[in-house]
């Protein structure tokens, strides 16, 4: 019973490890501040979901919500270009209304506020990842590679031009670069990544509603890569462990579960605050937010 | 080789450049002077892209690039230098030297299979920009650590790195300490040597007039006046406008 409780934990770290160090690509290296994350997940999780329900198999609904979430991204990228700082962190939380709406109303296709149930539990060329011991080992590859893709672009020179386009946008581009071009491909990476951590979420979960995606979902994600440190990878692996697993005692102690969930939140406010005030540059961080 | 034609740039009802026009030669060294709010960076800025005309015309080798961004203008071979510092504080000097060589590093596919490698190319471009300016010991340090002077310094080289036929320099040595101002102005008498042309902006009379082939005056938006150093000293134009005499 607590073996499943660990595996469970560990898979949500997982998913939302995918989902931190994404953001950590598009707000920490290229100073994007991105709150429409969320809406990246959502659009995963819904592509995935609705395409295995129709039959197509995993392995291509899960690149398809990459994919298409990453689209969605270079979309976004295109009208808030021009937008900075407060400016682009209301457009992009905007696009999360957006798409919120749309999966609560286009009901023909989501079923509204009734969700999707019954997605189906992974399944690649034959080999089931139905339990939870092998969803997490599908969890791991995933998270890894992801790790590895996101280490390589933020160490490649192309990482480098990320971080000068954060830091001096006019000065990149007096040297030469595009970058409307370099800040699409940014936000359509993370967005990529956000998408495959939403494929992930459906089939773990196996239902979704437009509940799951709502503003509150990104608050840890946001907590977790400002707490970890902006332009950390590593900082992002350790605040999201700490992150995802500190409220769990909660559970333990006697709470009724309509309380651990206010309370979660109010603990990710807590330790915001704290990091802000005493620790502008998280733990780990190389820049400060601004 | 830079020919303007009734530029003009208005901010509010403030005309800071006004129907203003002059061209500059080849492996010149044009120095573009005036009192404060002349419109000397404005029209820096024009030309580099930063701000959008209201009219007129900017001819770079026989290209027009009026309409050009600041990443195509750059592209074309034109190098800035900004007044205040532009200098990428997170990134090493290493990195912010790097960046100035070429565009590869945009390529995000080639950067993701590892194709753009640190060539000894750029290792040597960059060794000898740090040489230049007797830095090398710099090259790890991030930008933020370094002073007012040596961030100068660095961002002077990063301009010259950039690859480029002419180079725009506002200010280049505003704050630097004399010893630093002699290094550069060798550094810009050698580039000459080499055949680039520059224009510049500067506020230190002494060091414009020592170093320019060319001297052209702004005053409210416009040319007052254009010639060699020694015709723009005596001339009477500039003599009450600039030097309030």
């Amino acid at each position: 019973m607590i073996e499943a409780y660990f595996i469970h934990l560990a898979i949500l770290v997982g998913i939302y490890l995918i989902l931190a160090l994404s953001l950590q690509l598009a707000l920490g290296y290229a100073g994007l501040i991105n709150l429409g994350h969320i809406a990246f997940f959502a659009i995963g999780a819904y592509v995935s979901a609705l395409l295995t329900l129709n039959g197509i198999p995993f392995i291509i609904a899960i690149l398809l919500a990459g994919i298409i979430s990453a689209g969605f991204g270079f979309l976004l990228s295109i009208p808030t270009n021009k937008l900075k700082g407060d400016y682009l962190a209301l457009a992009t939380l905007a696009f999360t209304f957006v798409v919120y709406a749309i999966t609560l109303n286009w009901t023909s296709l989501t079923r509204g506020p009734l969700g999707l149930p019954g997605i189906p539990k992974p399944s690649i060329f034959g080999l089931s990842f139905s339990s939870n011991l092998s969803f997490l080992v599908l969890t791991i590859i995933i998270v890894l590679l992801a790790y590895f893709i996101i280490k390589r672009i933020v160490d490649s020179p192309f990482g480098k031009v990320l971080e000068a386009t954060r830091d001096n946008e006019l000065a990149t581009k007096v040297l030469g670069k595009n970058t409307f071009k370099i800040k699409s491909i940014a936000l359509g990476t993370s967005a990529f990544f956000a998408g495959i951590a939403g494929s992930l979420y459906a089939h773990y979960i196996t239902y979704i509603d437009p509940s799951s995606f709502t503003i509150m979902q990104l608050i840890p994600i946001l907590c977790i890569v400002i707490i970890g440190g902006l332009a950390s990878l590593r900082g992002t692996v350790i605040a999201t462990i700490i992150l995802i697993l500190l409220p769990e005692p909660l559970r333990f102690i006697g709470f009724p579960s309509s309380v651990i969930g206010p309370m979660r939140q109010i603990i990710y406010a807590l330790i915001l605050l704290i990091i802000l005030l005493y620790r502008p540059k998280g733990f780990f961080g190389k820049v400060e937010l601004e | 080789m830079l020919k303007i034609s009734n530029l003009s740039k208005h901010f509010g009802g403030v005309k800071a450049v006004n129907n203003c026009g002059f061209d500059i030669k080849e492996n010149h060294i044009t120095a573009l002077i005036g009192p404060n709010g002349s419109g000397k960076s404005t029209v820096f800025n024009l030309v580099s892209g930063v701000v959008k005309e209201d009219s007129g015309r900017i001819i770079y080798n026989k290209q027009d690039i009026t309409h050009f961004s600041p990443e195509q203008i750059s592209n074309t071979g034109i190098s800035r230098l900004f007044q205040k510092s532009q200098l990428f504080d997170n990134l090493t000097i290493k990195e912010n030297l790097l960046l100035a060589i070429d565009n590869e590093d945009t390529k995000f596919w080639k950067n993701i299979f590892g194709k753009n490698k640190l060539t000894k190319d750029k290792e040597k471009k960059v060794k000898e920009a740090l040489e230049m300016i007797e830095m090398q010991s710099f090259t790890n340090k991030l930008g933020r650590e370094l002073s007012y002077g040596q961030k100068r310094l660095i961002e002077i080289s990063r301009t010259i790195l950039n690859p480029h036929k002419l180079l725009m320099l506002d200010e280049p040595i505003a704050g630097v300490t004399p010893k630093l101002r002699t290094k550069i102005s060798e550094i810009l008498l050698n580039l000459k040597k080499q055949g680039a042309t520059i224009l510049l902006i500067e506020h230190d009379m002494n060091f414009a007039l020592n170093l320019a082939d060319e001297v052209i005056v702004l005053d409210e938006g416009r040319v007052i006046a254009k010639g060699t150093p020694n015709q723009i000293k005596n001339n009477k134009k500039v003599l009450e406008a600039y030097l309030g005499e």
